[in-house]
């Protein structure tokens, strides 16, 4: 702990880290709570590995990663999207095959770049240790860009999140921010990308948001309390996993299911202890 | 007479298939406490979601308050059967009558101070106010109803139209549901889908049966004959009285 602490004051790296982590935290709170509400957890998904195309082709021509990735993801949202509005019947298979065709275009395109492949790893499973200052400051812009979105139109999500039908009533363009949901989504998943890698997003961007709801009544508390808790989790991954050199993405994922567990586990307990006591 | 407030002028509609309803014609004016019944599958919700402007008739004209379907429904507060969201949704009664704003409010940011006003009354015409702050989970089969019906009314509608409001209450309930609607009908047009041709009928000033095609019939008139016409099988009514 107190080595951490010491490596913290001296390299920079872990410091960048640390601020990815938490930049991080704002956009799986906020929008890991609709993911969650609105049950959009296999959407989500479906973005996050596709986005290894736009990390192929970016490779490829040599082009900033991240560049790369906010445009697959927002691809790839706009197509799931659309699909899931027009053919509710196979939305599945649909979103399977998006997600699947991305990595593939992502990995032909990765192995015509010439030059060794160990970048691959870091796509699928997170390279926080490495987030340039120049990447942090696109995570702050894109975290502002959720929060704008978010506060501006804070009602009409809740409205298509809570009763779809009644909000397109009340003459709500349900479709619009629906699609507006999930390109936020796309670009939540952008950002969880730099902690954890495109496989282990959906932990990130679900695990928080479920814990919370157990314990906070509204949508907003949700949002703020899971924020607090992917904010612990990634500081807490990043400290666990340095002495020892764990990947700091996985030991982030399995800390946050370790939680989530334990507070199930916790939540149960409390419940029949009361039946107990009926 | 008082003034129409809606109208379908041989109106038809399928969702791809076999018509759902065919040549309806329908006034409903200002004051009626109409209820709509029929079998399942008779076209029923089709009837509301065509009068909300959610869906386009194949052949025909609709107008509500001399508007077009899609403009006039700002006018209609609409009580969806509550299987449409999940019960478990994170959020509080108070919050969820909010909703009922949309479209009336400011598009962007917060409500207003005027919005509070108009949900506080209509907390209070549904007796919502001790339970304001409680989770949607937490409540009855009655309150949540009569928390559709809050949402419905925070939109200041001149219409109000309710889908199976008693579908998943029991009668006590269902009573309470219909004094309020009665209550409510003082100022409001009412229009409700009912699978329960018999119970309504003693709350209705009109009956409006529908299986594809639509009969009107004021609740004296309701016959063993009109009622087997519309399930197309012998039907007993029980004479009841309130």
């Amino acid at each position: 702990m107190l080595d951490f602490i010491d490596a913290l004051t001296t390299h920079r790296f872990l410091q960048h880290a640390l601020v990815a982590g938490l930049l991080a935290s704002v956009g799986c709170g906020v929008i890991g709570t609709y993911v969650v509400v609105k049950r959009l957890g296999y959407l989500a998904g479906g973005i996050a590995h596709a986005v290894l195309a736009g990390l192929g082709v970016a490779r490829f021509y040599d082009k900033p990663p991240i560049l790369g990735a906010v445009m697959a993801a927002m691809i790839a949202a706009l197509l799931i999207g659309w699909i899931s509005l027009r053919a509710k019947q196979h939305e599945d298979t649909l979103i399977s095959s998006v997600w699947a065709l991305g990595m593939a275009i992502g990995v032909l395109f990765i192995a015509r770049t010439p030059g060794y492949n160990t970048d691959l790893m870091a796509y699928l499973f997170g390279n926080i240790l490495f987030v340039s200052g120049q990447q942090l400051l696109l995570m702050a812009c894109l975290d502002l860009l959720i929060l704008v979105a978010v506060v501006l139109f804070y009602k009409q999500f809740l409205a298509v999140a809570f009763d779809e039908e009644f909000a397109r009533a009340r003459g709500i363009h349900t479709e619009f921010f629906y699609m507006l949901l999930l390109c936020l989504v796309a670009l939540t998943v952008v950002l969880l990308i730099q902690v954890v890698g495109l496989i282990l997003v959906i932990a990130l961007l679900s695990l928080p948001p479920t814990i919370a709801a157990a314990y906070a009544h509204s949508v907003k508390g949700i949002m703020f309390l899971a924020s607090l808790l992917s904010a612990a989790f990634t500081t807490g991954g990043i400290m666990l996993s340095y002495q020892p050199d764990l990947p700091a993405g996985a030991t982030i994922v399995v800390l946050a299911g370790g939680c989530f567990l334990v507070s199930t586990a916790l939540l149960r307990m409390r419940r029949g202890g009361y039946r107990g006591t009926a | 007479m008082n003034e129409v407030q809606i109208t379908f002028e041989q109106v038809s509609f399928s969702y791809g298939g076999p018509p759902v309803l065919e040549r309806v014609n329908l006034e409903i004016r200002s004051g009626e406490f109409l209820g709509v019944v029929g079998p399942n599958a008779g076209g029923k919700t089709t009837l509301l979601k065509l009068m909300l402007g959610l869906l386009k008739p194949s052949s025909g004209k609709i107008t509500v308050l001399g508007k077009t379907a899609a403009k006039g429904r700002q006018l209609i507060g609409y009580c969806p059967q509550h299987v449409t969201f999940a019960r478990d949704f994170p959020l509080c009664v108070e919050e969820a009558v909010m909703l009922g704003r949309l479209g009336k409010t400011q598009p962007l940011g917060g409500y207003r101070k005027e919005d509070r006003g108009i949900v506080e009354q209509a907390l209070a015409a549904t007796e919502l106010l001790p339970v304001r702050k409680q989770r949607l989970e937490t409540l009855s089969g009655g309150q949540l109803q009569r928390v559709l019906v809050g949402r419905a009314l925070a939109s200041q509608p001149e219409i109000l139209v309710l889908d199976e409001p008693t579908a998943n209450i029991d009668l006590r309930m269902e009573e309470d549901i219909f004094d309020l609607l009665k209550k409510l009908n003082r100022r409001l047009t009412i229009v409700v889908v009912s699978h329960d041709i018999g119970f309504i009928s003693g709350y209705v000033t009109r009956v409006a049966c529908l299986n594809r095609t639509l009969f009107c019939h004021y609740p004296s008139e309701l016959t063993s004959d009109a009622i087997e016409r519309l399930y197309r099988r012998h039907v007993s009514l029980i004479e009841h009285l309130h």
